[in-house]
């Protein structure tokens, strides 16, 4: 294309703002910088340092549950693998990885320079990664002066009274909040970052009608974030006042609710799980439709079935707590609200598969990864319904059911679409391809160890394994499926290993990619890859929901047809 | 692929976006809402949950006086905010000083409330659940008019300074929306922990 020349000339400006002064100069440029795309790229970067480290935590828990009566670790360094396991997943793995993309992808997708606070967006990384410090630090100072205890052990919701003094005494459970509370000013900041940026600063012609879906989307999950993250600030500071000023909100002995702390965490947590995915569903939205050669279906019910996802999911959080005895109008309440979020979610499925239907489907690794996604993700919605049928979650709550239901959707799902949206916005990122080869692999092992780890985990659940313990009789008769689990985590950790493997591999080795490497229709890929610093040499103007393709095709742009 | 992204379809039209300041407000206001929510949630579901003295009715007198002060402070930063726009510097010094002034009043008279409260009715944060939940969200609420009165302190002293004029009225508005926020958040606290909590 001889629009390629214009970009690679673009591409050569900014070489020449470069101060001089080796490694130095390296960090000094990426600690004080507040561009979308290196803070985007340090937001993923930790993240996956989180992964690995919480990845190892996982392996080291399914080797001691692999045969019965083990003795590989403690019951206490089990309590604080599966606590630092769940806390560093969701809050330094999950948040950070997705908002890393959001920063890296929001402003080139609506065409602007950069999100609009960026020096907020600079607070935002690095207040969250400090949390991330601060909750490994407790391994080294969590004892504190009463010598009881290292990391958090409480679990990651935490709940009360365990974490009054009493019972969690030293420092290591002020850890665990204050690094979840840190998280969380980080989450809030970005999240408003993300929305004024998408609201305020679209290129000229972007209607919020034209608006890419993974940036409404992003908005949305930002919206979440405001009213479901901030509650578990809220709550935190109460633990705060309990464990630190002597406060009672959580003190069971002067008259206060170890429940009431369960719905505020649960108000955030089940939200949350919404925020995490619902990004997932961007990057689908985003792959899908370009690998199957057709515009997306249906994008006004996407856009519709992502807010409705949003209202539902703050009404569903205490089907979290079936067991405690809320009663029968609450239970059938959040039953029902429960099972109606699966509406918009079957919406958003029918709609893939309706732009997959009939398309020229080109199995690349991204594209595989999305397939994966939605059979995957499709059974993890089933067994959701299941559970939020209170009857059927007396019998199985806090089982490895709902653990081996709760990773297929982390897994299963989220996931998998963060491993598609690597392979896709690599090529941008770097200026390299990652190697179809290798991706093929790490996707099929994934998938192999996947279904072997988690469809198995079902079973000891229905067969009434608790979740939380840290080993369990020979006579139960778990000890064959819990060997299975865990080998199946041996062919999840061979297959990162592949994925870490090419990413620095393709970083030297990858084919040259080219501003457009998949023939994609919205305007990142109008940019050189890596794009400059200012993304856009000249703003861009569009008129409908896929830019390049206009570009691409002026005898019949889209515009014609929205 | 050029970087210019566009096919040649001029339209003509403004190309208007909401202002970016007053979006990041908006939104730090839904969070801020949703802190204050949990806090209110907790201070209603522990009413008359205490198992010890003293209760809210024994020790707790309606601050009339304080209130008025901040929600009138709400309306003199909107005066502000108009000369300002005007370019009425010296008026907008004035009416900015008086909502400084204002809201100073009210963290004085709070730090007066709490001070009996502390020394006079034995209350304090440890001493039952009506303490906890009373000094976790009142404090809350006053560290929030604390905030606001750093900033509006700061614009009052490059004010003075004559570094403000008409061309800051939108970051000027931006603040004077967080402090119709802190007033809005005292009616609640107000109508829950002095009218209906006694």
């Amino acid at each position: 294309m001889a629009t390629h020349t214009s970009a690679a000339a673009v591409a050569g400006l900014p070489q020449t703002m470069r101060r001089p002064g080796g490694v130095l100069s390296v960090v000094q440029e990426w600690v004080t910088t507040v561009d979308h795309k290196k803070i985007g790229l340090m937001y993923i970067g930790y993240a996956l340092i989180f992964l690995v480290i919480a990845g190892a935590e996982a392996l080291l828990m399914r080797v001691q549950l692999a045969v019965p009566n083990n003795h590989f670790v403690s019951p206490q360094v089990f309590n604080r693998l599966f606590t630092m396991h769940g806390t560093t997943m969701v809050f330094f793995v999950g948040m950070p990885i997705l908002f890393g993309f959001g920063n890296y992808l929001v402003p080139l997708m609506i065409g602007a320079r950069d999100m609009a606070f960026p020096r907020l967006n600079s607070f935002s990384f690095w207040i969250s990664a400090f949390g991330g410090v601060l909750l490994y630090f407790s391994y080294f100072a969590g004892s504190g002066l009463y010598g009881a205890g290292t990391a958090p052990d409480v679990g990651w919701f935490a709940y009360a009274p365990l974490t009054s003094k009493v019972f969690s005494p030293g420092h290591s459970t002020d850890y665990w909040t204050l690094s979840v509370l840190l998280s969380g000013v980080g989450s809030i900041g970005t999240a408003l970052n993300i929305v004024a940026t998408a609201l305020t600063m679209r290129c000229k012609g972007m209607k919020l009608s034209r608006m890419p879906l993974l940036v409404w989307i992003y908005v949305v999950m930002s919206g979440i974030a405001f009213v479901a993250v901030s509650p578990l600030t809220a709550a935190q500071i109460m633990l705060v006042i309990d464990r630190y000023l002597g406060g009672h909100f959580f003190d069971t002995q002067a008259g206060g609710s170890a429940v009431l702390w369960m719905h505020f965490f649960w108000i955030f947590g089940h939200p949350e799980v919404y925020i995490l995915v619902l990004p997932a569903f961007g990057f689908a939205n985003e792959i899908i439709p370009v690998f199957s050669r057709k515009a997306i279906f249906g994008y006004p019910a996407m856009v519709a079935a992502s807010v409705g996802i949003a209202f539902v999911s703050l009404g569903v959080w205490a089907h979290h707590m079936f067991t405690v005895g809320m009663g029968p109008d609450a239970n059938a309440f959040f039953t029902f609200s429960t099972m109606v979020v699966a509406v918009p979610t079957g919406i958003k499925i029918f709609n893939w598969l309706a732009t997959i239907w009939g398309g020229n489907i080109r199995f690349a690794t991204p594209m595989i990864f999305s397939i994966g996604f939605l059979f995957q993700f499709l059974i993890a919605g089933l067994t959701g319904v299941m559970l939020a049928v209170s009857p059927f979650d007396w019998q199985l709550g806090n089982s490895y059911f709902v653990v081996a239901h709760f990773h297929y959707v982390l897994v299963g799902a989220i996931l998998f679409m963060i491993f598609a949206a690597f392979y896709y916005w690599y090529p941008k990122i770097t200026g390299r391809m990652l190697s179809e080869k290798l991706g093929k692999w790490h996707f099929w092992l994934l998938v192999f160890g996947f279904h072997m780890t988690f469809d198995f985990m079902h079973v000891p659940g229905l067969l009434g394994m608790p979740r939380r313990v840290y080993t369990y009789e020979a006579d139960r008769g778990w000890g064959d499926w819990n060997m299975i689990v865990s080998i199946g985590a041996i062919f999840q950790t061979i297959s990162v290993l592949v994925f870490v493997y090419n990413l620095v591999r393709s970083y030297y080795k990858g084919e040259i990619a080219g501003p457009d490497p998949w023939d994609a229709w919205t305007l990142e890929w109008s940019t050189s890859s890596p794009p400059p610093s200012y993304n856009f040499a000249e703003l861009p103007t569009v008129s409908s929901r896929r830019p390049l393709w206009d570009l691409k095709h002026p005898d019949d742009p889209d515009s014609n047809y929205e | 692929m050029s970087t210019v992204a566009a096919v040649a379809n001029p339209t003509g039209d403004e190309w208007k976006q909401p202002s970016r300041g007053m979006v990041g407000m908006a939104c730090l206001i839904a969070a801020e809402s949703a802190i204050f929510v949990i806090f209110v949630v907790a201070y209603i579901y522990y009413t008359g949950k205490s198992l010890s003295g003293p209760t809210p009715r024994e020790v707790l007198n309606l601050p009339i006086f304080s209130t008025i002060c901040l929600l009138s402070s709400s309306i003199t930063v909107h005066f502000a905010v108009h000369e300002l726009q005007g370019s009425r510097i010296g008026r907008f010094i004035a009416w900015l000083a008086s909502t400084v002034l204002l809201g100073g009043i009210f963290i004085a008279s709070t730090a007066l409330e709490w001070y009996e409260l502390i020394y006079h009715d034995g209350l304090t944060i440890r001493t039952n659940l009506f303490g906890t939940t009373f000094y976790s969200l009142v404090g809350l609420h006053a560290s929030h008019v604390i905030a606001g009165l750093i900033m509006l302190g700061l614009a009052l002293i490059f004010a003075l300074q004559g570094k403000v004029n008409a061309h800051h009225t939108e970051r000027f508005e931006v603040l004077s929306v967080y402090w119709h926020f802190v007033d809005a958040v005292w009616v609640v606290v107000f109508t829950v922990v002095y009218v209906l909590g006694r």
